[in-house]
């Protein structure tokens, strides 16, 4: 037996051809869709993996360092690197900023990072180009996204930093590049006021009597540079020993220092089920309507298709073919500009997805999740036009 | 009783029930011999159509009797339970446009039929070259059925309406959209293959130019049938 579907297609290749494109889009359109979730929780385990650490130390009672913010001294890390278990402990800062790249900016996240050496919780694990930082103040390792090249300057605040290594793949939760630049800096950068501001906090200071003694000379001097100087941190990074559990750890930091923290499956589930859960609800969201548009399309299509062979359908029919054949031949052509579809789709997907501003991960699940919804949504699609077949009187072939 | 061809005895149709009934055809007998051509005559409305659906297994008619080749086909009920084998395998359909499949090239609107009936696609395929060979249509095998003049479409739907070698031939209005030259041509293809097949054929028509060629016509009126003899004219 001939196969009727594949007949018409060829007859008709360029109808089928030319619609399978423009499906194709919008299959791409959704994979790309998918891709950006994908792209937005690998962002985040990115984040977790980079930062090398089993436990995060943060403020009591906050979701910090990524979701909120978090202050704890930055002392802290001493009699925590003291408890059992504890294999390094390491203090850190974020601060998302715009920062000047020639004329333009570009948003970055500033990670200040202790002290210590290549592989010390916080610091970029791998270069792509230059070195890591070696000098207390002043260098700065960048992400390549950034755009900066080794040797350039990058002005944070008041400070200029020269890159002296390059890394890549190093973003924040939300897809902006690293900038890593020593801790003491990054500290100073957060709560850095203007000079305007400094002058007027050391009026105020200066005012007041009850730090500007004449009997308690330097008392003045003190209560003015503890103004000035920043010595809080986000978080304290923690790495265990081999031979402990997270829970074993993080049980007695939270018990003796009254910190809140956090072990590596639940600060996944802070930055996947909750800082990311709205962009992932508003992504479904568009899925779900994508896949709508789709399915309505192709409906749209093959019922067309369909009623353009009502009469051939009658013909068909009064010759004596079962209707199994007839819904098989329009179910048939539903699927194959499914896969045309799909095939345009994924090839779409896949060269425009370096092309978005953020991360797109399109991963082969996702692919085959696609692949089996777009069939699904064929044959559904296909039962309005096989019901108006199956309903098509072989008596309309003959006149009267 | 049983008979080669087409016996039909007492057949009536009505559409519609109650008050607002309409009685399409009133007891309409009516024969066709294996190898004979009749002409089916009748103003608009007169229940051409609804006779020749009835026939087809397209409708169901109310009442009488069908005997297509030997077999009771209906007998105040269907006797047949797969109408659609019935129309595939026992009834040819000629029809006033060709309706030929148009993404199907000339040798497979032909051995669909075959194909259908489960023949294999070579054997359908070559049984459909005979035919298209026996109406010299051959040349055009591999066309597409939009690369065809109006007669040479008509030529491959007569050939598709025998390719199954079936006992009867309905054709409705088939020289309608052909000038004189090519309807003639086309009565005398059916009359040629009629004899050739044993194929009873009823040609159903308004056409003044072929009504001379029917040796029998049955004119028809509101559902009414009554026989007469044709001229037989030749087809020159």
């Amino acid at each position: 037996m001939i196969s009727l579907a594949g007949r018409d297609i060829l007859h008709a290749w360029g109808k089928f051809i030319f619609t399978g494109i423009g499906l194709g889009l919008l299959i791409g359109v959704t994979l790309t869709m998918a891709g950006v979730y994908r792209g937005m929780v690998d962002d985040g385990k990115v984040l977790l993996d980079n930062s090398g650490a089993n436990l995060w130390v943060v403020q009591k009672d906050t979701l910090g360092p990524y979701a909120e913010s978090s202050s704890i001294p930055d002392d802290l890390w001493r009699s925590i690197r003291t408890l059992p278990g504890v294999a390094e402990a390491a203090n850190v800062t974020y601060l998302t900023m715009q920062v000047g790249r020639g004329q333009k900016d570009v948003r970055v996240m500033v990670v200040g990072i202790a002290a210590g050496e290549p592989g010390t919780s916080g610091w970029p694990p791998q270069l792509v180009a230059g070195r890591q930082i070696t000098r207390g103040h002043y260098e700065a390792v960048a992400d390549i996204a950034t755009g900066f090249r080794l040797g350039d300057e990058v002005n944070i605040r008041r400070n200029r930093y020269t890159v002296v290594g390059l890394t890549r793949r190093m973003v924040s939760s939300s897809g902006d590049p690293m900038v890593f630049i020593p801790l003491k800096d990054a500290q100073e950068a957060q709560f850095l006021k203007d000079n305007d501001a400094i002058l007027m906090q050391r009026r105020r200071t200066e005012a007041n009597r009850a730090f500007n003694r004449p009997a308690v000379p330097g008392l003045l001097d003190a209560v003015i540079a503890s103004q000035t100087s920043n010595n809080s941190v986000n978080a304290v990074l923690v790495r265990i020993q081999p031979e402990y559990s997270p829970r074993e750890v993080a049980e007695p930091i939270r018990r003796w220092k009254r910190l809140t923290v956090y072990d590596r499956a639940q600060m996944e589930e802070i930055l996947v089920g909750k800082l990311i859960a709205t962009s992932a609800r508003q992504i479904a969201m568009f899925l779900v309507i994508l896949a709508v548009v789709s399915a309505a399309i192709v409906a749209f299509i093959i019922y067309t298709l369909t009623m353009d062979k009502i009469r051939e359908i009658a013909v068909l029919k009064l010759i004596g073919t079962r209707n199994r054949t007839i819904a098989g031949m329009i179910l048939q052509q539903a699927l194959v500009l499914g896969v045309i579809g799909f095939v345009v789709g994924k090839i779409t997907a896949t060269f425009a997805a370096p092309l978005f501003p953020k991360y797109v991960l399109l991963t082969p699940i996702d692919s085959i999740l696609g692949f089996v919804a777009v069939l699904v949504i064929c044959v559904l699609a296909s039962i309005v036009a096989i019901r108006m077949a199956l309903k098509v009187d072989p008596a309309e072939a003959i006149g009267g | 009783m049983a008979a080669k061809g087409i016996h039909i005895e007492g057949l009536s149709k009505r559409y519609g029930e109650g008050d607002t009934a309409v009685l399409a055809l009133k007891n309409v007998n009516m024969q066709v011999a294996p190898g004979e051509v009749v002409g089916l005559i009748g103003p608009s409305g007169s229940g051409k159509s609804t006779l020749l659906k009835c026939l087809g297994a397209v409708i169901d008619p109310t009442a009488g009797r069908m005997v297509l080749d030997d077999e009771v086909i209906f007998d105040d009920e269907w006797k047949v339970r797969d109408l659609r084998a019935l129309r595939r395998d026992k009834i040819g359909f000629v029809f006033q446009a060709p309706y030929l499949i148009p993404f199907l090239d000339v040798t497979d609107n032909v051995a669909l039929l075959p194909m259908l009936a489960g023949v294999g696609n070579d054997e359908a395929r070559k049984r459909a070259l005979e035919l298209l060979t026996a109406l010299d249509v051959q040349h055009r095998a591999k066309a597409m059925p939009s690369q065809l003049s109006g007669g040479e479409q008509q030529r491959v739907a007569i050939a598709r309406g025998l390719v199954n070698r079936p006992p009867v031939i309905l054709a409705d209005e088939p020289t309608a959209p052909l000038d004189s030259v090519r309807a003639l041509s086309v009565i005398r293809i059916l009359n040629d293959m009629a004899r050739r097949f044993e194929t009873a054929v009823i040609v159903v028509t308004h056409d003044e130019k072929i009504i001379p060629t029917f040796r029998r016509i049955y004119h028809i009126r509101d559902g009414v049938t009554h026989e007469e003899a044709g001229e037989g004219r030749s087809f020159q």
